[in-house]
């Protein structure tokens, strides 16, 4: 019996903006979610918050709503479109705890809306931990031993009964584990267990087993309503249990397991299944075996699609949120077909013949401070996916994915550990950081026995084996230094996975003279089909990785334009979702006019690597020598590099000079932005104010630079993506270090001091050219003064502050650049208004993270009028023939990853350090900001009737305290109580307020921090004032605020906006959801 | 750095790769030798399975043949005593992409040990993708295996393949079967007799496990001698090469039918039923071997992922059978029930060994059968 018949209307959340933990995996699931309910004719109703994403492209969904992702506005959706069915698996953790939530809230049952995919109580029984642990035990599974202990006594007891050491001791209901420890034996013991039972205030421990080191497994399995089930992917850690998964070295399909094992462990996933009560869809059952005796513990199981399942997904070609979707409208799996073998059913177990790894990304560059140790909290931010014809080609394929300067497993002369003293390379082993797979090359390198190595790092030694191999291989390359390599030799190496990079490197000669080589010597990878059957049937998706194991093969025949497309690479903070957003918009837009679009990419989580988002996906490193090899194989005639962020436009005039057609604006003119120099000429012949700059090689020139244009100034590398190492100097004595720390982070690279504009409005214009015509895609008005880096800054539009006339030389000038570097495609300017006066600041001639902003709020992509100019059409032709006005007002919010590292510092800076984005409609600026809050998950508090008036913690510094006095007088008449620290209390009294007064820090008690602990304070607002970025006070008080998850408002024009919407949803104004295709309609 | 000099002359090898196998159509796959150091004859076959390579070994099924793994990375677990499947290794060679050594708590040899100690050829470092591709898309070969040191040219061993007889309308069975009667186990509610045509032990291990008494006989053993050993069911066990080479069994099944004794066939002995009842068996373009292919039930609609190893299929069903099972790849029959006479079998493998589980299940109508004639 296929589909229900009695469903017509479906609601699908988004996961919201990109969190750490939560990437944009969900995009993907979601996109592919709303494509298969339609293509069976449901009506889809989408919720996200997400602007940057394909899933709220008005084309997904049949009703798109960008709002808040909270329970009041989900209802409110539900009420205007009264749905039949809530599918809560696709979204990430946040839709499986909204839908709770409004299962809860009794919101489903009142709206007759039934879950599908998983209900209630299986997710319930899932997620709570006695009850995951009461479900597993009755089915006869092992779990970690634990217990719990009041007193010394029973804490003795309770190890005695699990009988192994280590323990871990964790003290009940304190935060972040504080007093908790690892006990090695019994005097350990009752010294971590009496210290933990002090610090917890129930005097409560949780002593469990250790499973340090343990091998940790994870299958991905889906059932249908029939209870036929399948295991998509298994996946394997190479960094064992005590690292997160997200944050480990993970292969598929598992490398170490016997057929009984493996397939125990496979009948246990579906007993876990059935267990908890899924119903249908995808889940994640994840796996700890101790490597000594092959003991076997489950750890935990996820209910939904999650970020396994879109590795997983990618992995094997198994697309299963499309599968998890069509299996909750009643589908079973033997009903649906394999999309890509297009003959057999999805009711099988994907083979693979090839083995993928995945590697995290990490960017604890952005946060001082931070504890880079990994552990079982994720702290990466992106991920790459490799795939090899074996463990060894995919391994060095993914480190060179990454894209953090490494040309694979080393060998790239960035050998950081080579100096490293024996015991520290050994306590680097011990304690994993994001480098500890360099630090282990190292180790190899000099020698390690395996049994040591295994014994620090807990690796499996069948990997360490396989990576010995390919350390001790480079001195087989090196002996034929300085080249050329025999073609035996050469063709070997190649399949170990070195990139001509390395083998110059070990050759002492350089990439170019070796591709050289390399080539003349007809060394071509084969390409290999990504199938699901390991090649026993025929497959029609074009989905493809390289390898130099399998023979080149004959390119597939196509008649069209091809044309390459090169995606974003893993992400990282400053590059994400916006650009694969971008890539998808741009492959659509290219394949409708009749081209072949072949996407390269290595990012497993995106929609872009869907292999139904491009004619040929190509799954390979982006890298020179990867891209030019597609290149070449699919006889590209062009390849775009605008939309894929930092990562294609660096190889830009390197894969020009290989022979690559790029096309829109010419990488000499993107060179000519990026070159402050010639930039610097070029803004003076149009005739636009830049801020007065000068160019630092050294930390000397910055400082008489600096002298010579006054403080403050903006110090920045060239090069580097997100504002990384830019900071604002205020003081002539800070200036050395940090420009000597912005040396060493330009890489040889000058570096660039500009005169700081202290209080400007900054400005983000979106534009496309198509040779001839500049179209302004909108300007975006930051909410906070120039200084923040924009991914940062909230900003709005249309712009609020401007008059027409200043707008209309913005735009003059957005001509004159795009005129002056030739652009085609994509243009972003940053400007900054002072006065009368218009500055640039940058100019990137590409696409930008804004760019699906701008495409949403005035309903038009511009990635596709950008890709369509690109492949020759007017702008007339592409669809913008002239700058739209935008229906309403929309706002957009940075989210943050703060709570992730305790210890770093929190405060806005020309650094880029959020990680998404969510985006606020509405017909007033204030509302629109308003809901950009909420959407960002700062609960500002309402005052209502029967409820104790909320407390706001006001806490300004000098220069914001008039107009944040004028702000105060409206809240406290909107009937919120006002609290303030010692300055700012006495501003509100003079301005007849009466606001309750606390001690700022060291003063007195209570502290801010006092009335935070207490509960007291539902918001806390503390701005900090010229001359101060690291104050310590504001530290620690945002911090808390932080840790207790209350909003917490550092600008004062982010204030005042708040301020504007809160007054105008309490005086009546609903925040009424408005779907983006009722928007747009009209036009 | 210190490379130890076997590592060094292993890296050569992979260099030289002076093995090859060569199939009959002319098609050449160069590799590395491992394992038993000489060369071989047989035909070639893919196996899509990501775990079991021991079980594939030791299972009769391959006799004859040279199994290429599609899996890339073998040998990483080792082998041990636990997961043979039979008293020895019956194929004739093993075709990989890279061959690893051991490391898992159960491994007690090596992979490469293991095959040289059984007198089993090997070899590695093949594009492993484009022999599967090849065998795909021309079908199963006849083929030769270069793995000595003896020099070969390619054509005298593409002339080799040709020339030998294959494995249509060979006996393979009678070679792999015990030779001698045996008790697997010496209790249970319930007496089998298997006929082992190259059992697997597994097959062996869910019998007792379901509660029976197991004897093992030799292939040839007639009708009579096995129906004087009283069994209340008697099991027609998988086994290697062509069913149609065997009319003595499928003689020996219809004497079994007639007798009215509860039957049961996997595999080999699944199509000895459907030819004993009239059915057609015929070759498949290149067989199934693996452990994913979805074989749903005509009775209750469940579908199974299972384990398979065939490259023969029953096809023409007569009326006297019914066909219980359907492979949802390719429509073939996995498996039949007399209508009126206690008998069934499936096509694929139940027992698992190496693949997944869930078709365990299966001996339950067979023990069913045997209470509801007792």
């Amino acid at each position: 019996m296929p589909k229900r018949t009695d469903l017509r209307k479906i609601l699908l959340i988004g996961s919201g903006p990109i969190v750490i933990g939560q990437g944009c995996e969900f995009d993907y699931s979601g996109t592919q979610a709303c494509k298969a309910l339609r293509a069976e004719g449901y009506e889809v109703v989408l919720v996200n918050s997400n602007p940057a994403t394909i899933m709220t492209d008005p084309a997904t969904a049949d009703r798109t709503y960008i709002e808040p992702l909270t329970p009041e506005s989900l209802e409110a959706i539900l009420e205007r479109e009264r749905p039949d069915a809530l599918l809560p698996t696709l979204g990430g953790q946040t839709a499986l705890n909204l839908s709770m939530a409004l299962y809860r809230r009794g919101s489903l049952g009142r709206l007759g809306v039934e879950m599908i995919g998983a209900n209630a109580a299986s997710i319930d029984r899932a997620e709570d931990r006695q009850k995951f642990k009461e479900a597993m035990l009755a089915i006869g599974l092992d779990l970690p031993r634990s217990g719990t202990a009041h007193t010394l006594g029973e804490a003795r007891s309770v190890a005695a009964a699990i009988g192994s050491w280590p323990l871990i001791v964790r003290p009940a209901f304190t935060l972040g584990g504080t007093g908790g420890g690892i006990a090695q034996g019994p005097e350990d013991l009752d010294r971590i267990a009496q210290a933990g039972l002090d610090a917890s205030p129930t005097s409560e421990v949780l002593i469990e087993e250790s499973l340090l080191g343990w091998k940790e497994f994870e299958m991905e399995v889906v059932c249908d309503r029939k209870g036929n089930a399948i295991v998509v992917c298994s996946i394997e850690n190479i960094d064992p249990m005590g690292v997160h998964t997200g944050d480990s070295i993970t292969v598929a399909p598992i490398q170490t397991l016997s057929d009984a094992e493996y397939q125990a462990m496979r009948d246990d996933s579906f007993a876990v299944m059935r267990a908890i009560g899924i119903a249908t869809g995808g889940a994640n059952v994840q796996w700890a075996v101790d490597p000594r005796t092959g003991r076997r513990v489950v750890i935990e199981m996820n209910p939904r699609v999650s970020r396994s399942s879109a590795l997983a997904s990618k992995a094997t070609g198994f697309p299963i949120a499309k599968v998890a979707a069509l299996l909750a409208v009643g589908f079973t799996l033997d009903e649906l077909r394999n999309d890509v073998t297009g003959t057999t059913p999805a009711s099988f177990e994907p083979a693979l013949d090839y083995v993928v790894v995945k590697a995290p990304r990490f960017a604890f560059e952005k946060f001082h401070g931070a504890d880079e140790t990994l552990g079982t909290q994720m702290k990466s931010v992106g991920e790459a996916m490799a795939i090899g014809a074996t463990f060894q080609e995919a391994f060095q394929k993914a480190l060179r994915s990454l894209e953090i300067g490494r040309a694979g497993f080393g060998a790239d002369g960035r050998e950081a550990a080579r100096g490293l003293p024996d015991d520290a390379l050994a306590d680097a082993l011990a304690h994993p950081t994001a480098d500890r797979v360099f630090h282990l090359h190292e180790a190899l390198r000099r020698g390690w026995p395996f049994d040591r190595l295994h014994a620090l790092t807990a690796i499996d030694p069948y990997f360490l084996r396989q990576l010995w191999e390919l350390v001790a291989f480079e001195s087989e390359i090196a002996a034929h230094a300085p080249g050329p390599l025999p073609h035996g030799l050469f063709l070997q190496a190649k399949r170990l996975g070195f990139s001509d990079r390395q083998l110059a490197t070990l050759l002492g000669a350089d990439e170019a003279s070796v591709t050289a080589a390399r080539r003349a010597a007809g060394l071509l990878p084969g390409y290999g089909l990504v199938d699901t059957c390991a090649g026993e049937f025929a497959a029609r998706t074009p989905y493809y990785y390289s390898s130099y194991a399998l023979s080149p093969s004959e390119p597939p025949a196509h008649g069209q334009r091809a044309i390459l497309i090169i995606g974003g690479g893993p992400n990282r903070i400053g590059q994400g979702i916006e650009f694969d957003a971008c890539c998808c918009q741009a492959a659509a837009a290219l394949h409708a006019l009749g081209c072949r679009v072949v996407m390269a990419n290595a990012n497993p989580e995106t929609v872009s690597t869907d292999y139904d988002t491009s004619d040929a996906l190509y799954f390979e490193p982006l890298t020179l020598e990867d891209l030019v090899n597609v290149y070449e194989r699919e006889r590209c005639v062009g390849a775009i590099v605008q939309f894929g962020g930092q990562t294609p436009l660096n190889l830009a005039q390197a894969l020009k000079a290989a022979g690559v057609s790029i096309l829109g604006t010419d990488p000499d003119d993107i060179d000519l932005a990026e070159d402050r120099d010639r930039f610097k000429r070029l803004a003076d012949d149009i005739g636009i104010l830049q801020p007065p700059s000068g160019i630092a090689h050294t930390a000397e020139d910055a400082l008489a630079i600096a002298d010579r244009l006054g403080y403050p100034v903006l110090v920045r590398p060239s090069f580097v993506l997100g504002g990384r190492g830019m900071v604002i100097v205020r003081r002539r004595e800070d200036l050395d270090a940090l420009a000597r720390q912005a040396v060493a982070i330009a890489e040889g690279k000058p570096i660039l001091i500009d005169r700081f504009l202290e209080n400007a409005v900054e400005l983000d214009v979106d534009a496309v050219c198509d040779g001839q015509d500049t179209v302004v895609g909108a300007i975006l008005e930051h909410v906070e003064p120039a200084g923040v880096h924009s991914g940062d800054a909230a900003c709005v539009t249309p712009p609020l502050s401007l008059g027409e006339e200043t707008l209309e030389r913005i735009r003059a000038y957005a001509r004159a650049f795009a005129q002056a570097l030739r652009v085609r495609g994509l243009m972003n300017l940053q400007l900054a208004v002072k006065g009368r006066d218009v500055y640039v600041i940058e100019v990137n001639p590409r696409a930008s993270r804004t760019v699906p902003f701008v495409s949403k709020a005035i309903g038009v992509s511009l990635a596709a009028v950008a890709a369509r100019v690109m492949a020759g059409q007017t702008l007339a032709q592409a669809g913008l023939p002239a700058e739209r006005t935008p229906p309403c007002h929309a706002a957009k919010e940075a989210v943050f990853p703060f709570a992730r590292f305790p210890g770093a510092e929190i405060v806005l800076s020309p650094e880029m350090k959020s990680t998404g984005e969510v985006m606020g409609l509405a017909p007033t600026p204030g509302l629109a900001y308003l809901k950009s809050q909420l959407a960002a998950g700062a609960r500002l508090p309402l005052p209502g009737p029967g409820r104790p008036a909320p407390t706001i913690l006001l806490s300004l510094c000098d220069a914001d305290k008039p107009a944040g006095v004028a702000a105060a007088k409206r809240l406290a008449a909107l009937g919120y109580a006002l609290c303030a620290t010692r300055g700012t209390a006495t501003a509100l009294w003079d301005a007849g307020l009466r606001p309750a007064a606390c001690f700022r820090l060291g003063e007195g008690r209570p502290d801010a921090l006092d009335l935070i602990r207490a509960g007291a304070v539902q918001w806390v607002v503390n701005t900090a004032g010229p001359g101060d970025d690291r104050l310590g006070d504001g530290l620690r008080i945002r911090a808390e605020a932080l840790r207790r998850a209350l909003p917490v408002t550092t600008l004062i024009q982010g204030f005042l906006a708040a301020v504007d919407g809160l007054s105008e949803h309490l005086s009546g104004v609903a925040l009424r959801p408005l779907s983006l295709q009722e928007l747009h309609a009209a036009r | 750095m210190n490379v130890p000099i076997e590592c060094r002359a292993k890296w050569a090898a992979e260099r030289a790769r002076d093995a090859f196998l060569a199939l009959a159509d002319g098609a050449v796959f160069r590799g590395v030798a491992f394992g038993a150091r000489r060369d071989a004859l047989g035909e070639a076959v893919f196996n899509t399975g990501m775990t079991g390579y021991q079980e594939i070994l030791t299972d009769p099924s391959y006799a004859g043949q040279f199994v290429v793994l599609t899996t890339p990375e073998v040998g990483n677990y080792g082998c041990n005593a636990e997961d043979e499947e039979s008293r020895g290794l019956f194929l004739n060679g093993l075709v990989v992409r890279r061959v690893n050594p051991p490391s898992n708590f159960r491994a007690t040899e090596g992979l490469e040990a293991y095959l040289t100690r059984h007198g089993k050829p090997g070899i590695y470092g093949v594009d492993t993708r484009a022999l599967t591709l090849h065998l795909r898309d021309h079908g199963t070969q006849r083929a030769y295996l270069h793995a000595s040191d003896e020099p070969l040219a390619e054509a005298e061993a593409v002339a080799r393949a040709r020339a030998w007889e294959g494995l249509d309308g060979q006996d393979y069975a009678a070679r792999v079967s015990t030779h001698e009667p045996y008790a697997w186990n010496d209790a249970g509610r319930l007496h089998v007799v298997v006929y082992d045509f190259g059992v697997k032990r597994n097959i062996l291990r869910c019998l007792a496990a379901a509660g029976c008494r197991v004897t093992v006989v030799p292939a040839k053993t007639p009708a009579e001698a096995a129906l004087a050993l009283r069994p209340d069911g008697v099991f027609l066990s998988n086994g290697p090469a062509d069913p149609n080479a065997l009319p003595y069994a499928q003689e020996t099944v219809r004497a079994l039918l007639a007798a009215r004794i509860p039957l049961m066939g996997i595999c080999l002995g699944h199509q000895l039923l459907g030819l004993a009842c009239g059915a057609r068996c015929g070759r498949l373009p290149f067989g199934h071997h693996g452990c994913n292919h979805p074989v749903k039930s005509l009775v209750d609609g469940a579908v199974a992922v299972t384990s398979q190893n065939h490259n023969y299929a029953l096809s023409d069903l007569p009326g006297c059978l019914e066909q219980t099972h359907v492979n949802l790849n390719d429509g073939t029959c996995e498996g039949v029930r007399h209508r009126t006479l206690p008998a069934l079998s499936v096509q694929f493998h139940p027992e698992a060994a190496p693949g997944p589980h869930e078709a365990q299940a299966l001996f339950r109508p067979f023990v069913a059968l045997m209470e509801a004639t007792r």
